[in-house]
């Protein structure tokens, strides 16, 4: 590893925040669809292949290799193929693919437009959260604009093939991230995710093979293609490709989303003069939620680490999502597990018995715990009630059809075994130690 | 005879909105369109009526009860006549961190409704995060996101919401 890797210049952020920087001119006169011109030239195969090549690793959060993924449609379905774009964006703590939409959409259809030729989709659903009014605006705006300039439609850039790309909104349901809950959405059901295998790439929307992929790893796609399979997976390390946005919030001096080295560390996000700026006066990190809320929590003295999926799994986390949350030693931990609890009772899709009624559980006893009517005993039971949904250390899946589950007891157990002495104490002393200030005191609001 | 769900000029704009809807699915999927044909009901009507749910369900070709199923599971939907203005508050972990449960206690106080509670001009609701925890706290007012919440900067929103 060189020390230069650790800086690098943006790719997938470059333009944010500069003047219509979301139109189409604006993004061809930054060399805007040259990648897939070149990709025009290429035979699909190839393709797939230069991706595969680029290492690049799919960004929505479980990181999987998204040439390989391409590679799983079968190449000899008589039935139509679809692309359909996660952009549900719900995960707390994640708040990166809006950007890509409001401030670059553009170098998302590009990645659209490269991917469906490589693939032989003709139809392309983009599944945005129904919250993301503003993204969508933008998003639909450039959609129009590719149909207007010969990208997307019955032709692209001259060449016969025709691609039709549509956006939809959800509508409020943290359970349509999943991928097979989001295809169920984008054919008008509630988003009850299905049983895998069968994945998606065989049997994805309307029983046809479906390619899922996040909206900044399609984002990253054009980048392949105008530096080369070889300059993208340089970029990174040896398992994954390129550049990575992280989301900074929390107990940090300057929050917001860096693009960042997959070589960058978690402290250096944090304290680094051009990111997070370190913690307010007087205050130090107790605990960082390195990749969205389901990702365990890593300790003050566990931050050494690149926020890369290979670095972070040796840790027995997760890049995930790229949502790193950070809470300062004025926080307290029962009540930040009892909110992250209870998200993920509210959001369960109510499909699988452990996750349903496991979730509340976990909520109920929290919120015992937390407002000082804990017994002994309380503590043990909420492992179990964990361990029910899904076991520690994780086995694969737990005992649900799709990841919320796991999503779900995973903060449960990580906070557990770091903060387990502040669960005790909340418990032997029948009152929260932080008295009325359990989230600190931080901001206008203190 | 009941009132007709629809104005003339409304039925024009849902007659519009489910064809273009239905253009974007294969012929044989119509009912996939459900949850932008209930999203264009919704934005016609401020919520989900009975009537227009059995509407949208005749269109796509499925039962009411499938209607009734999505708009169910789906928070954004409203089954029930909201407030003019529907605020939802994020107060999830890293807007909590910035104080999120403090702005929903001094909206709570302001606007004299607890989380969960609605009137004729404002429905108050505590929601999960909206993907604005660099800016938080945050909320979002009918689907517009407001965000780095200050009393200030509150004060003022509400006070434009006539």
């Amino acid at each position: 590893m060189t020390a230069t890797a650790k800086t690098i210049d943006p790719i997938i952020s470059a333009a944010w925040g500069k003047p219509q920087s979301w139109t189409l001119d604006s993004y061809k006169k930054r060399g805007g669809y040259e990648g897939l011109k070149k990709a025009l030239e290429m035979q699909p195969a190839a393709i797939i292949d230069e991706v595969k090549k680029s290492n690049l690793r799919g960004r929505g959060g479980a990181g999987f290799p998204t040439g390989l993924k391409w590679s799983f449609v079968p190449k000899d379905s008589p039935k139509p193929k679809y692309l359909a774009v996660n952009g549900d964006e719900s995960e707390p703590g994640t708040f990166k693919d809006r950007y890509i939409l409001e401030d670059d959409p553009h170098m998302m259809l590009e990645g659209i437009a490269i991917a469906s030729y490589a693939l032989g989709v003709h139809t392309c659903y983009v599944y945005l959260r129904g919250e993301f009014k503003f993204p969508a605006e933008r998003c639909q705006a450039a959609i129009d604009e590719a149909y207007k300039a010969g990208i997307f439609g019955k032709k692209m850039l001259g060449k016969d093939f025709e691609l039709n790309c549509y956006l939809v909104r959800g509508a409020g349901a943290y359970i349509c991230g999943e991928e097979t809950a989001l295809l169920e959405s984008l054919e008008g059901k509630k988003g009850w995710p299905r049983l895998k295998p069968p994945f998606p790439a065989v049997v994805g929307l309307f029983g046809s093979p479906t390619v899922v992929n996040n909206v900044e790893t399609l984002a990253s796609v054009p980048h392949v293609f105008t530096g080369g399979a070889d300059w993208y997976a340089k970029l990174g390390t040896d398992k994954s490709g390129g550049t990575r946005l992280v989301c900074l919030s929390g107990s940090v001096n300057r929050p917001g989303v860096y693009e960042v080295s997959m070589f960058t560390t978690l402290a250096e996000l944090i304290y680094d003069d051009k990111f997070g700026r370190g913690l307010p006066a007087g205050r130090k990190v107790k605990a960082v939620i390195p990749g969205g809320s389901s990702a365990p929590v890593l300790g003050a003295d566990e931050l050494d680490v690149a926020m890369e999926f290979e670095a972070l799994k040796v840790k027995q986390t997760m890049a995930g999502s790229g949502g790193v949350i950070v809470m300062d030693d004025s926080t307290c931990m029962v009540r930040s597990l009892w909110r992250v609890a209870r998200f993920y009772a509210e959001e369960s899709c109510g499909q699988c018995t452990p996750c349903r009624e496991g979730t509340p559980w976990q909520t109920r006893l929290l919120r015992k715990i937390e407002e000082g009517r804990g017994e002994p005993g309380d503590i043990e039971m909420l492992s179990n009630v964990a361990s029910s949904i899904a076991p520690y250390p994780p086995i694969g899946l737990g005992n649900t059809i799709c990841a919320l589950g796991d999503a779900a007891a995973l903060p449960t157990h990580s906070f557990l075994m770091r903060y387990r002495d502040e669960f005790e104490a909340h418990i032997r002393e029948h009152r929260c130690p932080f008295g009325d200030k359990p989230w600190g005191s931080f901001g206008d609001w203190s | 005879m009941a009132e007709p769900l629809f104005t003339p000029e409304e039925q024009k704009k849902f007659d519009a909105g489910i064809a273009e809807i239905i253009s974007h699915y294969p012929p044989e999927r119509k009912s996939a369109g459900m949850l932008p044909a209930l999203r264009v009901l919704q934005e016609i009507k401020g919520w989900l009526p009975p009537e227009g749910l059995r509407l949208v369900a005749k269109q796509l070709e499925v039962t009411p009860e499938r209607a009734y199923e999505v708009a169910s599971f789906y928070v954004m939907y409203h089954l029930k006549k909201p407030g003019k203005y529907v605020i939802d508050v994020c107060t999830n972990l890293s807007c909590s961190l910035w104080g999120a449960e403090k702005m929903l206690a001094y909206l709570e106080e302001k606007l004299g409704l607890k989380a969960g509670e609605a009137n004729e001009k404002f429905t108050l609701r505590e929601t999960e995060c909206l993907a604005s925890c660099g800016t938080a706290p945050c909320l979002q007012i009918n689907e517009d996101h407001h965000e780095s919440l200050t009393r200030a900067k509150l004060d003022a929103i509400l006070a434009k919401l006539s």
